[in-house]
């Protein structure tokens, strides 16, 4: 009974610590305390469980953990800041599997014995969840690792598939709630869910991940939480629940910076159009100002402020370092340097923030679309380096372009802007940016890193 | 049943307290917030101790050995790989010191 009483309360105090240690994610101050004591909280946790359990065998345990160890740490001190959507896709998938297969094997050790229809039924939203999760993220982390092709891969009826063996897996949830004899119901939910889980995600673009990545961080949690109700363990139920209103926060956050539905996205297929079936097709040539890193270098030194819009191409072209080596230059002369980041900058929520903050960027030099839109119009440049359609004023302007309607940045408000680009590919929407055709605008061609290279150079030189 | 009410109060409780809190953290700890929680869901670590101590046959200990690596991998790499990124994190005042 005390033992008891010294789980529980452990429990709860895990809770709380979870909750402050989330709560201190408020502020990037005070961000790594909070992570620890999430930390402390899951430490606290597993001691007690340990402690208080007397279990048959313990190798099984003692195996399981070492190998996670080795993995967990390994990669954590490996992965690159680029690779961090992969890492949180796997790891989404690796909870979404630990989270059905705990639920499997609870049902199977008191198989025989008494099972509440409560328990089959979270056994089964366990097992669902837990394995869609895990295929689906496997998938994911597939499409942005690259060894699964990232552009949406399409099949005939699929959404009749895809219906036919969702009605199919659901229905084992009623076939176990009325015998519960045997365990053929779980085994056909999870051999469907796992199917399930490579349908539903590949179908989807790789630019849509970072929608994917949330929404599967939200399932592994409600996987957890699930498994909770099959222990009666309040400490995995509040966990996960915590987890879970996160994923759902930031998937809302995404598809709002997109301007889309989360059923628009999950049906999969945006973009695998080309361009030659667009709807806006004046592909005609018309004329962009270009001009030189030395041009650049000269608006630089005479503007007092400068909004950099940095986009995924800035990762790709690993130029986040130079970029921040020019803007060191650029303070010392007066000119006040901001950083307008879109929630879909990167590949995934805030991830081009991290990037950013990798190559030494102060974070209060970070500013969100809400926090930045206003200041453009007073503001002297704007580079804008491998960013496209978060840029488009078209967005705001033509109500029959593909893009109208999605939040973007006011670039177009500044005195001056300029543009880093290889090449007037367009973007991912496959629409023209009218930015560029601009009598303010000037396009500066070539690969991202080499341009600001010249650029430092040349405002050294000046 | 009645335990499961209880769960199902707790669940919906703290699916509210996390609304709450969550939608407090800037966009700009959107990651670390994604890879702190799934460090979180590697909560599942606590079941998994418990399913792992009473397994009865191999194939159960080796699917229990398999939760327990996966639950592993997402608590210590979640929680390493956050820190790591939070470590960058820093103001313009504490980089002139």
């Amino acid at each position: 009974m005390i033992l008891n009483n010294i789980e529980e309360i452990s429990y709860i105090t895990a809770a709380v610590l979870f909750i402050i240690g989330l709560k201190k994610l408020s502020s990037p101050a005070t961000a790594r305390t909070g992570n620890a004591l999430s930390g402390l909280a899951m430490f606290l946790a597993v001691l007690v469980t340990i402690v208080g359990r007397t279990s048959v065998t313990w190798e099984w345990i003692v195996i399981g953990v070492a190998i996670g160890v080795v993995i967990g740490s390994l990669s954590a001190y490996f992965v690159k800041m680029t690779a961090m959507p992969q890492m949180v896709a796997i790891f989404n998938g690796f909870g979404g599997g630990a989270s059905g297969l705990v639920a499997y094997l609870e049902y199977y050790n008191n198989s025989g014995g008494l099972i509440t229809p409560a328990t089959s039924l979270s056994v089964m939203i366990s097992v669902i969840i837990g394995a869609i999760t895990f295929m689906g993220s496997f998938i994911a982390f597939g499409k942005l690792q690259g060894f699964i092709p990232s552009r949406p891969i399409l099949f005939p009826i699929r959404n009749i598939i895809n219906g036919v063996i969702l009605i199919a897996t659901l229905s084992t949830i009623l076939w176990i709630l009325v015998d519960n004899t045997h365990l053929t119901p779980i085994y056909a939910a999870i051999t469907f869910s796992l199917i399930l889980g490579v349908l539903l995600i590949i179908p989807i673009g790789g630019a849509d991940m970072p929608v994917v990545v949330a929404l599967l961080n939200s399932y592994s949690g409600i996987a957890a939480a699930a498994t909770g109700f099959v222990l009666e363990n309040t400490i995995l139920i509040i966990a996960g629940s915590l987890v879970g209103a996160s994923g759902i926060i930031l998937t809302r956050i995404m598809t709002k910076a997109m301007n889309r539905s989360l059923a628009n996205v999950m049906l999969g297929g945006f973009g695998s159009q080309d361009g030659s079936s667009s709807p806006v097709l004046q592909k005609e040539e018309r004329p962009v100002t270009t001009a030189s890193a030395s041009d650049v270098a000269m608006i630089l030194e005479y503007a007092r402020s400068v909004i950099i819009v940095p986009g995924y191409g800035l990762a790709v072209a690993q130029a986040q370092h130079q970029l921040r080596e020019l803007s060191d230059l650029l303070k010392p002369k007066g000119v006040s340097i901001k950083y307008a980041i879109h929630p879909v900058a990167g590949r995934m929520p805030g991830h081009m923030n991290v990037l950013l903050a990798e190559a030494n960027v102060p974070y209060d030099e970070l500013k969100d679309i809400d926090e930045i839109n206003g200041e453009f119009q007073r503001t002297d440049v704007a580079i804008v380096v491998g960013a496209n359609d978060v840029t488009n004023p078209v967005a705001r302007t033509d109500s029959s372009s593909p893009i109208f309607g999605m939040p973007i940045l006011n670039v177009d408000q500044a005195q001056t802007v300029i543009v880093l680009k290889r090449s007037m590919a367009s973007g991912f929407a496959g629409v023209e940016n009218e930015l560029f055709h601009l009598e303010k605008t000037l396009m500066l061609f070539g690969d991202a890193k080499n341009s600001i290279e010249e650029v430092i150079s040349e405002t050294k030189d000046l | 049943m009645e335990s499961l009410l209880i769960s199902a109060t707790i669940f919906i409780l703290a699916i509210f307290v996390g609304y709450e809190i969550i939608t407090k953290v800037p966009p700009t700890l959107h990651t670390p917030l994604m890879s702190g929680s799934n460090a979180i869901s590697g909560i599942v670590i606590v079941g998994a101790i418990l399913v792992a101590g009473q397994v009865s046959n191999p194939l159960s200990g080796l699917l229990a050995t398999i939760a327990l690596t996966f639950a592993t991998t997402n608590v210590i790499g979640g929680f390493m790989v956050t820190d790591r990124m939070l470590k960058m994190f820093k103001r313009t005042k504490d980089k002139e010191k």
